[in-house]
């Protein structure tokens, strides 16, 4: 890494990504490519996720979850079935991005989600309790991810919706995704997350910024 | 190179729009494979998968079949559904067809299955979904790698095999398992970790993003002390072939059609989109739709970035007439698989 890739990073501030997966790998490559300090951790120790990372992710950290969980902003992208493994004192007092979904037709049944009608991030906010969770990514598709970002002010530019509780989260979460090449588009608190869920337009659609703001305010406005 | 095929099983449909028999749609796979093997094809592939319009629920009994039926063909699950099936009745399914196809043309894919059915139609919980994966691709390779009839394993999700015999033998001692994914960096690695060849199922974006996940299965394979030449990649993606793309866009649409609103109504997708279609079956999209000449120069291309031995297309999707299926068969055998050759041979 050269000197100005350092001072670069440096003002961007740090990234821990918890999970390695397809999502997880896609949101650490756009964070990279933003001048964001990636590191990225999975249940296992940091050396057998390191040839991983150094191929699929050039230029984010294969650590240990714990180190992954002391960044400027976590994002968690593990198989929804395990978030309770999910360490939630590591991430306290944390800005936590939720970009998981539950989706029972691809995924089967998971019996905390199933007897809940809250939306997902709720769910996983009550693990979280101590963390400033806001849920975002969750209805892009990792094989969208790269193809579809763009500069800020391009034509037609995909956004993204965010919902959190927090507004100082939901403002630092904007920015970075923002950063990553997508405009934000605040659905309001985490119990509005339902409207960006499996099964919704939002889901299932590809939106910029105005379209995205109809889209969430007339399925907010309906439920 | 070799290029193949792969089939679900298709189920065919009445003018209504409505199914017709899951009886006829085996029957036209079994006269798919045998097709496949006279024109030349170098490998047929049977997924296992569970609903109506796609009943070819059981590789085994359908491989063993074709075994019986075909002479020079290779022919392999894509996938099994290991996790929730027995890999000693797999393996067993498996030698006996290597047997009835007079040894060394028989192959086993396993795979975790992109969709949950078979997890309450075999009596598992999806809770145990990594470990019924992971202890059961331990069970099945320790069987193919015993030099005995007699295997001895544990594990946490059935029971042991105390010094058990497990028969027949492969007529070549080991029957081929590739490790089936669908892209995820986890499962490459592990693939090269036990120095199993690689098969990518590639069902949407751009084939040539696989390439990093290549490179990674190749060096994890080189770091865990496995001979290149056993570090073998193939690629398994939606294709079509006719005398010219026009033709191939519109034979295969209808099925793919079909397909998405039936996937639609199941996951609460909106209706597909012809776009969406077009998008993909031009480069650098996933489906390989088109003329001899145009798939033919795909695959190379794809070659020069994942360095694949296999490529091998799915079809016969969502009601396809038979006939259409059987000639885009022929000219993948005839017509793209000798192009192919010659533009790797260019290069």
């Amino acid at each position: 890494m050269d000197i100005g890739a350092q001072a670069h990073t440096a003002s961007r501030g740090t990234i821990g990504i918890l999970g390695a997966g397809r999502v997880g790998t896609a949101i650490a490559r756009l964070a990279v490519a933003a001048g964001y300090r990636v590191k990225i951790a999975t249940s296992k120790p940091a050396a057998e996720n390191a040839l991983i990372i150094e191929i699929v992710t050039p230029g984010a950290e294969a650590v240990d979850a714990a180190e992954a969980s002391g960044s400027d902003l976590v994002v968690v992208a593990v198989p929804l079935h395990k978030y309770k493994s999910v360490n939630a004192d590591a991430l306290a007092g944390r800005v936590v991005v939720d970009a998981m979904n539950y989706w029972s037709v691809t995924d089967g049944d998971i019996a905390d989600f199933e007897a809940d009608d809250r939306s997902s991030s709720e769910v996983v906010a009550a693990h979280l309790s101590a963390s400033r969770v806001v849920k975002s990514f969750n209805h892009i598709g990792y094989h969208e991810m790269e193809p579809d970002s763009a500069a800020p002010g391009a034509a037609d530019r995909r956004a993204l919706a965010i919902a959190s509780n927090d507004a100082a989260a939901t403002e630092q979460v904007a920015a970075f995704i923002d950063a990553l090449g997508f405009d934000a588009v605040d659905a309001g608190n985490l119990a509005s997350g339902r409207a960006f869920e499996p099964g919704t337009d939002v889901f299932n659609g590809r939106f910029n910024a105005d379209e995205l703001s109809v889209k969430l305010h007339t399925s907010l406005v309906a439920a | 190179m070799e290029i193949g095929a792969y089939s679900f099983g298709d189920t065919q449909r009445n003018p209504d729009g409505s199914l017709r028999s899951t009886t006829e749609a085996i029957a036209n796979l079994f006269e798919a494979i045998k097709h496949a093997d006279a024109q030349g094809l170098d490998y047929f592939g049977v997924g296992e998968y569970h609903t109506a319009t796609m009943p070819a629920s059981s590789p085994g009994a359908m491989i063993a079949a074709a075994a019986a039926a075909t002479g020079q063909i290779t022919l392999g699950s894509a996938a099994s559904i290991i996790g929730t099936d027995d890999p000693v009745r797999i393996f067993q399914q498996f030698s006996i067809a290597d047997a009835i196809s007079g040894g060394g043309r028989v192959e086993i894919t396993a795979g975790r299955g992109s969709s949950v059915e078979t997890f309450p139609l075999f009596g598992h919980s999806l809770e145990e979904y990594d470990e019924l994966y992971a202890e059961k691709l331990d069970l099945l390779m320790t069987i193919n790698n015993a030099t005995s009839e007699n295997v001895t394993w544990s594990g946490t999700v059935r029971s042991a095999l105390d010094n058990l015999a497990v028969v027949p033998r492969p007529a070549s001692g080991k029957l081929p398992i590739w490790l089936a994914t669908g892209g995820n960096a986890s499962s490459s690695a592990r693939a090269g970790q036990l120095g199993l060849p690689v098969s990518y199922g590639i069902i949407g974006g751009a084939p040539h993003r696989f390439a990093p996940l290549t490179e990674l299965y190749r060096r994890s394979g080189a770091a865990a002390g496995h001979a290149p030449e056993s570090l073998k990649v193939s690629v398994g993606a939606l294709g079509f072939v006719a005398p010219t793309k026009k033709e191939a866009l519109e034979r295969f649409y209808p099925g793919w059609h079909n397909l998405n609103v039936e996937m639609g109504q199941l996951r609460g997708w909106p209706a597909p989109d012809k776009r969406a279609y077009l998008a993909q079956a031009d480069a650098p999209g996933a489906y390989y739709v088109g003329s001899p000449d145009e798939v033919a120069e795909r695959i190379a291309h794809l070659h020069g970035h994942l360095g694949h031995m296999r490529h091998f297309l799915q079809m016969d999707l969502g009601g396809i007439p038979q006939e259409l299926l059987l000639e885009s068969i022929t000219l993948l055998a005839t017509e793209v698989k000798p192009r192919v050759a010659r533009l790797l041979a260019q290069k």
